[in-house]
């Protein structure tokens, strides 16, 4: 009883040390958000299926069954004309198990997402910082060049890249996070320049610190609430486009795939074989979900008018 | 007689993510029909929630419980529709901020006749001879041509005035009035509370003054309730409140707020010069469209002075007068348009980046709002630690951490509170934790831009007690800028009075305040209020007609020297006169009359 005591208190002076950051406010917040919640449980789950792939299935992703071409899960209930034994979620045109091929899909996609939003998030975060706490005529010219990029006709573009340099996977990722980065940037210098105008700002100016140190200890960690907010919800935009991309025969070359290669292909079957576009259409569904849903629980969570 | 409105054992309760709030306990309070009665308190008192909650105004998670009647009737629990035929009508109120409080996009004319439309049902032609009426009436000049004007196209005192229009046109029997004052400048405030007086003389209207200021209290309240934490700790008649206070928070209260007539400044006593101010200019490029052409507004107009070690000057202006912005010029954060700053001997004018940089060591600032002028995502031991890092990035973690925590525990401030966050301190302990990051790198000068006027009255005595032993222990000079000429009256060896930008007259405080020579300086000293009923009530006001005239016009700066208008305005500049040793006066013409029969 005493000793349980004495931990308690001390776990109390501990907190009262320690301070208790927005961070930490909004995490409590978040952790109240069951659909927020649920979301980040589910994510984590199809993540972590995703990279345990391999290990999953007694079938590689790109191994071809010609005796088990287009064959239902041996669990499909409105009957087919042959079952495949063994695959849960069927196999596709050439005899490969759909399983893993949507979970080597959710690989790419989710690759796809991450990757071209770290590059949006990270160009998008320094120029729009910059251009906003500089100001003046350098943010003019910072933003009308946004403006000039953001009215180039963006698919086209990336055909255009697609055609001339061949299909480059690295290429993907770089055009989609070229476009991205746009508005993130737009984000952030707005918060920029409300940030600037910030007492606390001026009290870092008065105290000598540099405009660089003002940009990374100031503005930038102020702006997080809104940016992370805009990347949740940016991740399943760019899955979309990658999709769409796939879907035209511009994204991922096979053997490899993503769930835009997976739907369009179980699109072109869906009378014959409808699982072929079942799976990976539901499981790219429930992931854009969760990401709205971790996104509408972030807004939530980080506004500071509910404190 | 039963009174006019009965407030007993009225409880508020906000329900809240981190439990339950008790704003207000068990509070009993009257009201007699033409009565005063005032609320006083300090911030989170309840005194603001206690008038809300009895007319159903609460914020959606709140509740209230006891009995509020008015004229007899029960109103706490009646329907929205009971408390609508009450409130605009008979029970009318008016808010701290005059700009908020009105629609934007109506005209005033029309939001003051809405009220009357709604509870007195009279044509528009009444309505609209009504409004012009009660705008004369609160002394609104050329009162048609306003009523066809936006909110946004008003000052903040006329705004005020308009919502006391919109308040008073139905004939209420009971105003409440929030915080009426606080958010204008004293010389409008004075007006503002002689309008409330006669409006109250006229049409025998109760008043609820709610207000934080012992001075607006004692200038107005027939009787006064003082408040704290949710409870009322001492009700009276106002001048047994205010001469024979009984309860120890209320004499604390009366103690702690800086009055004229008693406190006297600290004795003189300086070393070299540290800081001169030769003509400085600041103005501020105003675009009104996209093709206009871009006028300048004249912020700092021109404005010299010298400062030496140890000393205290004080920067008295009203808003608009230019006093952040001279603040922030003499730091070299904003770009003086012209004229130079001169410290110890070096003229900062040829001194590059570099070199500003070095000096920020030596010039520090201390700002208005405690909790906005923190990093709301660093601890404050970081904050306070930053201008150390930056500006002496040899010194070693460990090391920046000891200064921190002696520095901390120097402010009155508890050093394990080094992890902390801003949100986690109350608005004093955020405003030592500013100063605590202000001395740290031990300066010699610092400049309190309004440091206290954020601050209740019992924290505002602290900090600037902590500001004058920080000065006594370290010799540094301060800059103080303040509109609460009580406060700089307690710190200050010399004052300068600045008006639109320019210094309209400097001397030692002493002087100022028992000699004031210009109009300005004499009808500001005339506006502050001291809590005492019986002065409050017998002196006679120097009060300035009108309101303090846009910057953007020309003539205003000849305001007190008509007679120089006839050369064109931007002809002439009234010159500083020095009328006794150290005693500056801009010229004014002796028989203007800035004087108006209110």
């Amino acid at each position: 009883m005493i000793a349980t005591g004495s931990t308690q208190n001390a776990e109390a002076l501990v907190r009262a040390v320690q301070g208790r950051s927005l961070w930490r406010d909004a995490w409590e917040r978040l952790k109240r958000n069951r659909a927020a919640m649920a979301s980040i449980a589910l994510l984590a789950l199809i993540a972590l299926l995703a990279l345990l792939a391999p290990l999953l299935s007694p079938y590689g992703f790109s191994e071809v069954n010609y005796d088990l071409i287009t064959c239902a899960p041996p669990w499909w209930p409105a009957g087919a004309e042959c079952i495949a034994p063994g695959h849960v979620f069927g196999t596709d045109a050439v005899g490969r198990d759909l399983f893993e091929r949507v979970l080597y899909g959710a690989r790419m996609s989710l690759a796809v997402g991450l990757v071209a939003t770290l590059v949006s998030l990270l160009i998008g975060v320094a120029y729009g910082a910059t251009a906003g706490y500089l100001g003046g005529r350098i943010d003019d010219v910072m933003m009308r060049l946004v403006d000039i990029l953001y009215s180039l006709p963006f698919i086209f573009f990336v055909i255009i890249l697609m055609v001339m340099f061949d299909r480059n996977l690295l290429l993907l990722f770089v055009a989609i996070g070229a476009v991205e980065w746009l508005t993130m940037a737009r984000i952030v210098r707005g918060q920029a320049i409300s940030l600037k105008q910030k007492e606390f700002v001026e009290a870092a100016r008065a105290g000598g610190v540099s405009g660089g140190g003002i940009i990374f200890r100031h503005i930038i960690p102020n702006a997080v609430g809104p940016v992370v907010v805009y990347v949740t919800l940016t991740v399943p935009g760019v899955i979309l486009t990658e999709s769409f991309l796939s879907f035209l025969g511009l994204g991922v070359q096979e053997p490899l795939t993503s769930w835009g290669v997976l739907i369009s292909d179980g699109a072109n079957q869906m009378q014959s074989a409808p699982w072929m576009l079942i799976f990976p259409a539901l499981l790219m569904a429930v992931t854009l979900f969760c990401f709205n849903f971790i996104g509408d629980g972030l807004r939530d969570a980080l506004d500071p008018r509910d404190r | 007689m039963t009174p006019l409105l009965e407030i007993t054992g009225l409880d508020i309760r906000f329900a809240t993510p981190d439990g339950e709030v008790h704003a207000v306990k068990n509070v009993s309070l009257s009201i007699g029909s033409g009565e005063c009665v005032g609320v006083v308190g300090e911030s989170g008192s309840g005194k603001s929630q206690l008038f809300l909650g009895a007319f159903g105004l609460l914020a959606a998670n709140g509740r209230a419980s006891g009995s509020v009647r008015f004229r007899s009737r029960e109103i706490l629990g009646t329907s929205q529709k009971q408390l609508n035929a009450i409130r605009g009508g008979a029970v009318t109120m008016i808010f701290q901020d005059p700009l908020t409080a009105l629609t934007p996009h109506m005209t005033v004319g029309r939001q003051i006749m809405e009220a009357l439309i709604l509870h007195r049902h009279v044509t528009r032609a009444e309505a609209t001879q009504r409004t012009q009426e009660m705008l004369e009436h609160v002394r609104i000049p050329e009162a048609a041509r306003r009523m066809k004007q936006y909110p946004h196209e008003l000052s903040g005192g006329m705004r005020q005035r308009v919502m006391i229009a919109i308040a008073a046109i139905t004939g209420p029997d009971l105003l409440i009035a929030d915080e009426p004052t606080t958010a204008l400048d004293v010389t409008v405030q004075a007006q503002i509370l002689e309008i409330l007086k006669a409006l109250r003389a006229e049409q025998n209207t109760a008043i609820a003054l709610v207000s934080h200021d012992m001075g607006v209290i004692a200038s107005i309240a027939d009787r006064v309730a003082v408040m704290r934490r949710g409870e009322i700790v001492e009700a009276g008649e106002a001048r047994q409140i205010f001469h024979a206070p009984q309860h120890d928070y209320t004499k604390m209260l009366l103690a702690a707020v800086p009055r004229l007539d008693r406190d006297s400044g600290p004795r003189s006593n300086h070393g070299e010069t540290l800081l001169a101010v030769e003509d400085i200019h600041v103005a501020f490029p105003i675009k009104s469209g996209l093709f206009e052409k871009t006028r300048k507004l004249k912020a700092v107009d021109g404005v010299s002075f010298t400062l030496r070690q140890g000393e205290t000057l004080g920067v008295v202006g009203e808003s608009g007068s230019g006093k952040s912005t001279l603040a922030r010029a003499v730091l070299k954060l904003l770009p003086a348009g012209s004229g130079r700053v001169v410290w110890m001997g070096r003229d900062l004018n040829d001194a590059d980046r570099r070199e500003i940089r070095a000096l920020r060591g030596d010039m520090q600032i201390v700002f208005q709002d405690p909790l906005a002028s923190l990093d709301p995502r660093m601890p404050v031991g970081r904050s306070i630690a930053e201008p150390l890092k930056s500006l002496r990035p040899e010194l070693s973690r460990d090391a920046a951490n000891t200064q921190v925590k002696a520095m901390m525990a120097q402010v009155g401030l508890d050093p394990s509170w080094i992890n902390r966050y801003p949100h986690e301190l109350s608005g004093g302990q955020n405003q030592r934790v500013g100063i605590a990051r202000a001395m740290i790198v031990s300066p010699r000068l610092v400049v309190c831009d309004e440091a206290v006027s954020a601050l209740d009255v019992s924290i505002q005595a602290e900090i600037v007690g902590l500001i004058g032993a920080l000065q006594r222990n370290s010799g540094l000079s301060l800059l103080f800028i303040s509109h609460d000429l009580a406060v700089v009256r307690r710190l200050c060896h010399r004052v300068m009075v600045l008006y639109l930008g320019r210094v309209v007259e400097m001397a030692d405080a002493d002087a100022l305040y028992n000699d004031p020579r210009h109009p300005y300086t004499r009808a500001l000293l005339s506006a502050v209020l001291t809590p005492d009923p019986d002065i409050e009530r017998s002196r006679k006001r120097v009060l300035l007609s009108g309101d303090v005239p846009s910057p953007l016009d020309p003539r205003a700066q000849l305001r007190f020297l008509p007679s120089r208008l006839s050369g064109g305005p931007d002809y002439y500049r009234p010159k500083l006169l020095e009328v006794a040793q150290g005693h500056f006066v801009a010229e004014y013409d002796e028989a203007q009359d800035t004087r108006s029969t209110l």
